[in-house]
């Protein structure tokens, strides 16, 4: 099929209908009623401020068309996923396809990260329309800020994809700070005091960030160019690859640096991970779960493209110190802040901190074994924490708390929710048959391979994800079991089949890879595992 | 225009650039700090424009106007915008006449500038290899640009108020486009345009998110934002 095609629908059209909800929601704005009812609600936000909950009366006869629009949002994601198949198979068969003069390129790496992007905006778009009739039912959610809803969700879809699409190291960088700008509002949705801290501390580490990360592509850029490279290719990967063994070392060591400083920063590393809890705690569920599923690892597949440059510049050695030592430090803070956790949304962001610092290890590791697992893990994360941060908004919704000491006995009290975040939390940990068993075998195994430093690095990481085990655990178990506090009231109201759908494709995933083993293999090879 | 004279005027903007930004560290006033920042936005579009008239490439003259019109301008006219929303209300929060100054920064005035002057010492170790890379009059001047970042850096973590804050990030910014222009002059058209893009962009949601912070804490003093802990 036409690559031009299959490279831009994933771009366009999430853009598309960001545009068509945004001037939906241009419409109820003009209505007089509804503005007024706008400036109630408001209002009413600023003085419930501090709270978690404010139990507010449904508003009457609104909920059944209101959902149209909603599910209109899964076209994207279904759009993305297809392009991510066909492109798939492409590359797997004829290689990179190219567009637009090399502007956009598709490995096996894109497609690998597209089919992720579409599964996991898949699980979070579906679940969005029962989290937005929860929210309207509480009271905490209104015409207007619901389109905006959709609108930036739809945009954050379309520049994570546009991230991964494009060749150009300049675009991607732009694509990344696009999605910290488009998902800015969505984690201070609420406007209550900790959304807006959360939103503030967010666009100012995040941007600093990125920041660091664009003076990185400079120097990148300005050591390309001292190496001859024309100006309009001075920035297109492959072509870097092709030449980097004539990039100036130390221009391009320190380049490479702030680079993987900034984009670690939005990936949760250390030193810049501190908005990570925050954010993820505070924006609505179905945006943590798009954050943390696919965000990070969308902001890590930036680090994967650099350091394969790095490798053929500088040697292996620059970026395995750096990842490693990276990967252990946050791993360490991961593993402690999750022994001290109280709240189940933060300690959620801390999983992610510690799964994505265990990919970050398999990247300093290398070895095609460890890059095939690092991207396994990849996936696996993505889908069950979005199934887990999806469950965890459900839950908040039922119980009016996020503090785990005060939820007890969810098996009992709403069984379908209780079990699918019960299961979710089963796949964090790593158990079989979910694919995150897999890849951190594979990981450990790798280093273990590789020796030196490395095999006790991974030895030294295996005890940390030892403690986050336990305190994942103990704490997921408390919440999960003993007798129902309060009567079950009536049934559920949750979609359960996109996060059903997502801890099947985990375990699917840990089973067989299936036919997406030849992607997997071809994409850790893109990556530089030869 | 003839070598030295280049080479000159190149130098004097490159100075007038590194201390605008040693300046907002010596400013209590808001206003005073944000007319400081606008220079300094002069003195990046003059970079800018000296580069291209020196090597006659004029696609890059227009990207220095595009910038000097940006920096100099529209981020400095917002930011003054967003001060005046803020000290406007002060019979709502009574805090009208405080939010104009930065109280008190967690380092004092002497200090800072102390603080500073090591920064740019750092940036000049900083870069010496890539200074050595290529030496022309414009890469020489390449530490001023990565002194500014830092200095924007510092800026960031020790203001209290989300305005200097916000200043902050822009100087960081600023150093990161002299540091491009004066490397390499300038990345490429289509990044040069994202990255404008993203920083007006950024400039916008911080704006609204200062009143959201002032409508929340009745405040805008950062060190307030402090539910969300561990």
């Amino acid at each position: 099929m036409n690559a031009a095609l299959l490279l831009t629908a994933p771009v366009a059209a999430p853009l598309v209908a960001a545009g068509a909800y945004a001037l939906a929601g241009v419409r109820p704005r003009a209505s007089a009623a509804s503005l007024a009812a706008a400036r109630t609600e408001s209002r009413r936000q600023v003085s419930a401020q501090g709270s978690v909950l404010v139990a507010q009366a449904p508003e009457p006869g609104e909920a059944p068309t209101r959902n149209a629009p909603a599910w209109a949002g899964l076209a994207p994601p279904a759009v993305i996923l297809a392009c991510g198949s066909l492109l798939a198979t492409d590359v797997v068969d004829g290689g990179p396809q190219r567009a637009y003069s090399g502007l956009l390129r598709a490995d096996a790496l894109t497609a690998w990260m597209l089919l992720l992007v579409g599964a996991v905006a898949l699980i979070a778009c579906g679940s969005a329309p029962a989290h937005l009739a929860g929210e309207r039912a509480a009271g905490r959610a209104h015409d207007r800020t619901t389109w905006h809803y959709h609108a930036l969700v739809q945009a954050f879809l379309a520049a994570m994809c546009m991230a991964v699409v494009t060749a150009n190291l300049g675009v991607m960088w732009v694509a990344v700070e696009a999605t910290t700008i488009v998902t800015a509002f969505l984690v201070g949705h609420r406007r209550t005091r900790t959304s807006v801290e959360a939103a503030w501390k967010y666009v100012v580490i995040c941007s600093v960030g990125i920041a660091l990360a664009f003076l990185g592509t400079v120097l990148v850029y300005y050591a390309a160019r001292q190496a001859g490279i024309a100006e309009a290719w001075a920035l297109d990967w492959p072509t870097l690859i092709a030449r980097a063994g004539r990039l100036d070392p130390a221009v391009t060591r320190l380049g490479i640096a702030l680079v993987v400083l900034g984009f670690g920063a939005k990936a949760g590393l250390i030193p810049l991970h501190a908005w990570l809890a925050d954010a993820h705690s505070q924006a609505p569920a179905p945006v943590s779960a798009l954050m943390s599923g696919v965000l990070l690892s969308v902001a890590f597949a930036a680090i994967l493209r650099y350091r394969v440059i790095a490798d053929a510049a500088l040697g292996p050695d620059f970026t395995r110190v750096l990842l490693a030592s990276i990967a252990l430090l946050t791993l360490a803070v991961a593993a402690g802040l999750l022994l001290a956790q109280r709240d189940y949304k933060r300690m959620l962001a801390y999983s992610s901190m510690e799964h994505m610092s265990l990919i970050a290890l398999g990247t300093a590791i290398g070895s095609p074994l460890a890059l095939a697992a690092a991207l396994l893990h990849i996936a696996g994360h993505g889908l069950a924490k979005s199934v887990a941060f999806c469950a965890s908004g459900h839950i908040l919704q039922l119980t009016g708390t996020a503090k785990i000491g005060r939820v007890r006995g969810l098996l009992a009290r709403a069984p379908l929710a209780g079990g699918v975040f019960g299961l979710a939390v089963v796949a964090l940990l790593a158990f079989p048959p979910f694919s995150l068993f897999a890849s951190e075998l594979g990981i450990a195994r790798a280093g273990f391979l590789a020796g030196g430093g490395l095999a006790w690095a991974t030895a030294v990481a295996l005890l940390l994800v030892l403690a986050a085990f336990a305190a994942l655990s103990a704490r997921t178990a408390r919440m999960l079991l003993g007798p129902a506090p309060a009567p079950r009231t009536g049934p559920e109201a949750t979609a359960a089949w996109p996060l059903v759908l997502g801890l099947a494709a985990c375990a699917t995933l840990g089973i067989t890879p299936g036919p997406l083993a030849d992607l997997l293999h071809a994409a850790a090879q893109a990556i530089g595992g030869h | 225009m003839s070598g030295g004279l280049y080479t000159q005027l190149l130098d004097l903007a490159c100075g007038a650039f590194l201390l605008a930004a040693v300046i907002v560290l010596w400013r209590r006033e808001l206003a005073g700090i944000i007319r400081v920042f606008a220079l300094q936005g002069v003195a990046l579009a003059a970079i800018a424009v000296l580069l291209g008239a020196h090597e006659e490439r004029w696609d890059l003259t227009a990207v220095g106007l595009g910038v000097g019109v940006l920096r100099a301008g529209v981020l400095p006219y917002l930011m003054r915008r967003a001060l005046a929303a803020l000290t406007e209300d002060r019979q709502r929060h009574g805090t009208g006449d405080n939010e104009r100054r930065e109280t008190q920064p967690l380092i004092n005035v002497a200090a800072s500038l102390l603080t500073a002057a090591l920064l740019t010492l750092l940036a000049y170790a900083v870069a010496r290899p890539l200074t050595a890379v290529h030496p022309t009059p414009a890469t020489r001047a390449l530490p001023v640009g990565l002194a500014v970042v830092l200095i924007g850096f510092f800026v960031l973590v020790t203001r209290r108020r989300a305005l200097s804050q916000v200043v902050g990030f822009l100087l960081l910014d600023n150093g990161i486009t002299a540091t491009a222009f004066l490397a390499t002059s300038g990345v490429p058209l289509i990044v040069e345009l994202g990255v404008s893009f993203d920083v007006l962009l950024a400039v916008l949601v911080l704006q609204i998110l200062t009143t959201r912070v002032r409508e929340a804490f009745g405040t805008t003093d950062i060190d307030d934002l402090r539910e969300l802990h561990d």
